[in-house]
């Protein structure tokens, strides 16, 4: 059974609907990229995935034993990090919190779970840094780190090369690239079509229409989208 | 007589070591929580609370209540939690709402107090209130006893649920996506503010309330590096500087809840002087 599928789903909240038709499966180890306009409910469906939202109308299930709680979530950057005294090793640590329930600390277990996040993200030596004094790459391992914490199977990511230069962009799509190598479905939110189409196995795109299929199917089609980049430049 | 004499002959009386004690409580719980507060850009909803404080406690005059922390503390906590709740999806968001709330009690509580007043020395009052300046001497051992309570309580509440509060500020969308119950901490949060802000009405007064929960809070952001940090240094900061604050007022004569002010204002210029130093380094 699938990890998680989507049938006829429409999305929106406080009563208005955002995105409607929206169908799609995701197994497991798959790289599902979502691309789309601003405003095309991109965000809106991340929520609607991890529970903070519940669907208009439709169908979202989840199988093969995944809780929704059991995703790892990496959002965007809020405004209130940039200025918080928190140590890089605190902040991983506080992934393992849906895992205490109502136990006020965290035990053993958890602490090594996160310290082998930090060792997978490459930035154990980082553990009492401060994070906000981190660069926009290191943050986001951190992030991701702590995201690795609340799970081990599947990530949602928001737009996680946001901000950061060509380079560290490339070495994030990296990680996420190995992450998904060794077993981790990923979904990514994106505005960079050309490297969800370099990256991913599965491509949903959300506009007026919605297509979801894999990524030679998405190349095919691409043009079809009116997509700059969709055509020539990705592969 | 030394400094010390003259010490050790006001602490012989117990009005002053109940001020002491008072104090000390007061500053520790006021701190725990600036943190978090000043993170998420309610620096300000001390004095706004104080403010609501303020009007609560001229209801209760007016209605000649003998005991206003029946009315004071249940309607501080109900803004609060307006406040706080409403927070991210508000008409009237953050900043504003605050300041309505805190203009809208004051000249509310004002009024009352000018309209129905029972005592002669009308701005004597108001300025008691305002600034705290007589009120922390003149504590009863069960008001003692009541801040004491109180502040273990929150004390104990902010310890089990540390690890929950820092989640749920560092990032509430993510702490919300692995199942923790966002909304309930925050509400959390605001009560716990709430009664910090109704005890520590005794010691500063509504005015000055918000030096207690933001100075301990940014001084300590300025030199420390992690929320633990940051939180354990706030605390000392807050004691030692109300100690500071109460023993100068004894000897100086001067009003207590400014006097504390006016250490956490020296000690935070030491500390971004620090942090400075530091930051070069």
């Amino acid at each position: 059974m699938a990890l998680i599928t989507c049938d006829n789903l429409s999305l929106g909240y406080d009563g208005e609907t955002v995105a409607s038709g929206v169908s799609f499966r995701v197994e497991d180890g798959d790289y599902l990229c979502i691309v789309g306009e601003n405003g095309s409910g991109k965000t809106t469906l991340m929520k609607t995935l991890l529970g903070l939202l519940t669907p208009v109308s439709g169908q979202l299930i989840f199988g093969d034993g995944l809780r929704q709680n059991e995703i790892g979530y990496l959002p965007q950057q809020t405004v209130v990090q940039r200025d918080f005294p928190a140590s890089v090793g605190e902040v991983v640590l506080s992934g393992c919190q849906g895992r205490c329930g109502l136990r006020p600390f965290y035990n053993r277990a958890e602490k090594r779970l996160a310290a082998e996040s930090m060792e997978r993200m490459g930035i154990a030596g980082l553990s009492e840094r401060c994070y906000r004094e981190l660069s926009g790459g290191q943050q986001q391992r951190v992030l991701l780190a702590r995201a690795l914490c609340a799970a081990r199977r599947v990530l949602l990511l928001d737009e996680p090369v946001t901000g950061l230069d060509p380079k560290v962009t490339a070495e994030l799509y990296a990680i996420i690239s190995k992450l998904n190598r060794d077993g981790i479905t990923i979904l990514m939110i994106s505005h960079d079509v050309e490297a969800a189409v370099r990256y991913a196995s599965h491509v949903l795109h959300m506009d007026k229409t919605v297509f979801f299929g894999t990524r030679a199917e998405y190349v095919k089609s691409g043009a079809g989208f009116g997509y700059p980049g969709g055509e020539g430049g990705a592969l | 007589m030394s400094i010390f004499e003259t010490l050790a002959l006001y602490y012989s009386y117990p009005f002053v070591r109940y001020a002491m004690i008072v104090g000390v409580l007061i500053a520790l719980c006021s701190s725990l929580l600036g943190v978090t507060l000043v993170l998420k850009r309610f620096s300000f909803i001390g004095d706004g609370l104080s403010h609501v404080a303020f009007g609560a406690v001229a209801v209760a005059s007016v209605m000649n209540l003998s005991n206003d922390m029946l009315i004071v503390l249940p309607v501080t906590v109900l803004f609060a939690v307006l406040l706080l709740r409403g927070g991210q999806n508000a008409k009237i968001k953050g900043d504003a709402a605050i300041a309505m709330i805190s203009v809208g009690a004051l000249a509310f509580g004002y009024l009352l107090m000018n309209l129905f007043s029972t005592s002669s020395n009308l701005s004597g009052d108001v300025c008691s209130t305002l600034f705290g300046s007589t009120s922390i001497l003149t504590l009863t051992k069960k008001e003692v006893w009541l801040c004491g309570v109180l502040s273990l309580i929150v004390v104990a509440v902010f310890v089990f649920f540390y690890n929950k509060i820092f989640a749920v500020t560092f990032d509430e969308s993510f702490a919300r996506a692995v199942g923790t119950n966002a909304g309930a901490y925050n509400l959390l949060v605001a009560v716990i503010i709430a009664v910090i802000i109704v005890l520590a009405m005794n010691l500063v007064g509504s005015l000055l309330i918000s030096a207690l929960v933001i100075f301990p809070a940014l001084s300590a952001m300025r030199v420390f590096r992690s929320f633990r940090a940051v939180t354990v240094c706030s605390a000392v900061f807050s004691v030692l500087c109300a100690v500071a604050g109460i023993l100068v007022s004894i000897l100086a004569g001067t009003p207590v809840g400014s006097t504390i002010v006016a250490a956490d204002m020296i000690a935070f210029a030491g500390f971004s002087l620090a942090g400075r130093l530091r930051g070069g380094a």
